[in-house]
């Protein structure tokens, strides 16, 4: 009976995974394994140009071919999803940890640390977060890092307006207040009624923030403003590639690809469609 | 009886959200005033005097002429009482004043995002109905799946792939800049699409709800015919949440403004801006900052007092 009852609380928690979910968490994964061994496999440096063989068909030597400078794409590609998915990574951890902390901190004290906290993620996001990346990448243009501070200062408002409604709801409840008032610990108390509430909401905003640096980065990229061309970046690779499309119209839609491909794979291994 | 008015009470948030996005915008435009490298005294009379007949003395005066040598806060003061008189000064690469700049770029960013919202609401409002009168029907489940793929390109690919099918190998419209009608059907596809993308869930989801809905049974036994009960009553109820979510979609549709313009080069403020951050033109990235943050404000203001009037319940008596 009560093996029952935790294994109905535990599909309640963590739904069951359906075909698109682990259509996502595959692509996921294929995309960490071609950026982990992709590059030796293909064996190109991604910054060598070969002016004597642009715009190459795929062949054997160039697996999708070169660019309009002879570069080799699918050494590119793969460089240009490292920098993306190690910069989404990295603002899962910069943005998500924090947000989270500040978000339970919030919940836990209310009062006025609550309502000034709550203050200034409202401030942060009254102007929409791409304007307010854009501005901060103008301060120090071409500086990886201002972009990713940037993308981290709007991202992590999501973790915490998401922890501190969760935790506001948990730590109200009958099973934590009997927790306190039976003395346990404060960690305790966070670990084992707090965490297995929020963890699941918080995979996925940790999924669709980590979609959406994905896309300021290769958006900003795309329009002159984030990382700079020498750099093999997917948005800046758009652009580069946008004027050949008459020649080459299959180069300039790889770097589109990948960067649907990528977006997609963390949409779906959350479970698809979510109301932004 | 001292209860706030709820339209002056909206009304105040508002305002107060303008103005975080004005401080906001200046203190910004502010940082990157001071991160230019080299002497601004220098810089400002160089462009007065020319580099020619640039000296130390004439930096110097233009130093005390414009308080440059005042401590930090006193200029971020001074700079922000100019942002607060709306004086935006004058943009550095065409020497008019910003001011007009964007009075003539206004237009043409307000005409894309309204272009985008009709053709959103177009794509939108019939699809997610057809879903939602049959939920896990095939029309639902195919929307889903679009939707999904949708949601996931961003704008700036869907506008390169819109343009290499429609602009490109079809040759229905011209690729980019602003001539005519004909040149808003791309730019608006593109950024009504994306905003489709979420919004036909959204009212599908409202007209799932409003068909369980006890109301609509009763409306259905007392007589009303199933045409007239769905456009009176389900309708109604299910364009409430769709409506607020427009507001939501408001951040959204900013920020495809500014990418897609400057994917199309469409003459609006977005497509300033990001040329103005290119250029260093501060004056022009701080005017055209402001704007754009104005119109997200207005814009969701718009939508408070949509809600009100679409549901009479909310209206304070």
């Amino acid at each position: 009976m009560s093996d029952m009852l935790l294994s109905n609380l535990q599909t309640a928690r963590w739904p069951k995974i359906k075909a698109p979910r682990a259509a996502g968490f595959v692509m996921l994964a294929g995309l960490a394994i071609c950026v982990m061994i992709g590059p030796d496999l293909v064996g190109q440096d991604p910054a060598k140009q070969s002016l004597l063989s642009p715009q190459e068909r795929p062949s054997a030597e160039h697996l999708l071919g070169t660019d309009h400078l002879g570069r080799d794409m699918a050494a590119r590609l793969l460089s240009g999803a490292q920098l993306s998915l190690s910069l989404a990574l990295l603002s899962v951890l910069t943005a998500g940890i924090p947000g989270t902390a500040i978000g339970v901190l919030s919940a836990w004290y209310g009062g006025w640390v609550d309502r000034g906290l709550g203050a200034f993620a409202d401030a942060v996001l009254a102007l929409p977060g791409l304007l307010l990346v854009l501005m901060l990448a103008a301060i120090a243009p071409g500086s990886w890092w201002a972009l990713y501070a940037g993308i981290s200062l709007t991202l992590w408002v999501e973790y915490y307006r998401y922890s501190r409604q969760r935790a506001r709801i948990v730590l109200s409840s009958p099973a934590v207040e009997a927790s306190r008032l039976l003395g346990l610990p404060v960690r305790l108390i966070l670990l084992r009624h707090l965490v297995p509430e929020i963890g699941p909401g918080l995979m996925t905003v940790a999924a669709f923030g980590a979609a959406t640096a994905v896309t300021a980065v290769a958006a900003l990229g795309f329009v002159s403003v984030g990382v700079r061309p020498p750099t093999a970046e997917w948005g800046v690779m758009m652009t580069e590639l946008l004027p050949y499309w008459r020649e080459a119209p299959f180069l300039i839609l790889q770097p589109v690809a990948c960067l649907v491909i990528t977006v997609l794979a963390l949409h779906l291994c959350v479970g698809g469609l979510h109301k932004r | 009886m001292t209860q706030t008015n709820p339209f002056i009470a909206a009304l105040a948030q508002r305002g107060l959200q303008a103005v975080v996005v004005a401080l906001i915008v200046g203190i910004v435009s502010f940082a990157m005033m001071q991160a230019l490298p080299g002497d601004a005294a220098y810089r400002i009379a160089a462009g007065r005097y020319g580099y020619d007949m640039m000296d130390a003395a004439s930096a110097e005066l233009v130093r005390q002429e414009l308080g440059l040598d005042r401590p930090f806060w006193a200029q971020l003061l001074q700079w922000l009482g100019a942002l607060a008189t709306f004086d935006l000064g004058q943009s550095a690469v065409y020497g008019t004043p910003v001011i007009d700049e964007i009075a003539t770029q206004l237009g043409y960013s307000l005409l894309l995002a309204a272009g985008a919202v009709v053709v959103s609401v177009l794509i939108a409002v019939p699809m997610g109905i057809a879903a939602g009168l049959r939920p896990g029907g095939l029309v639902d489940r195919v929307s889903l799946g679009i939707s999904i793929l949708l949601r996931a390109i961003p704008a700036f690919a869907l506008g390169v792939v819109l343009v290499l099918i429609f602009a490109v190998q079809l040759k229905l419209f011209p690729v980019a800049g602003f001539r005519g009608p004909q040149h808003l059907i791309l730019p608006s596809l593109t950024l009504g699409l994306g905003l489709a993308a979420v919004s036909n869930r959204v009212v599908r989801d409202a007209v799932v709800e409003a068909m369980d809905a006890e109301w609509r049974l009763f409306a259905r036994t007392k007589g009303l015919s199933a045409r007239l009960t769905l456009v009176r009553h389900v309708l109604r109820n299910a364009s409430l949440p769709v409506v607020t979510y427009v507001g939501v979609q408001m951040a959204y549709l900013i920020e495809g403004v500014v990418i897609v313009e400057t994917v199309f080069a469409w003459p609006g403020i977005g497509h300033a801006l990001v040329h103005a951050i290119f250029g260093r033109d501060i004056a022009m990235v701080q005017g055209t900052a402001l704007a754009l943050g104005l119109i997200y404000v207005a814009l969701n203001l718009v939508i408070d007092l949509a809600c009100r009037a679409i549901d009479p319940r909310t209206r304070a008596t």
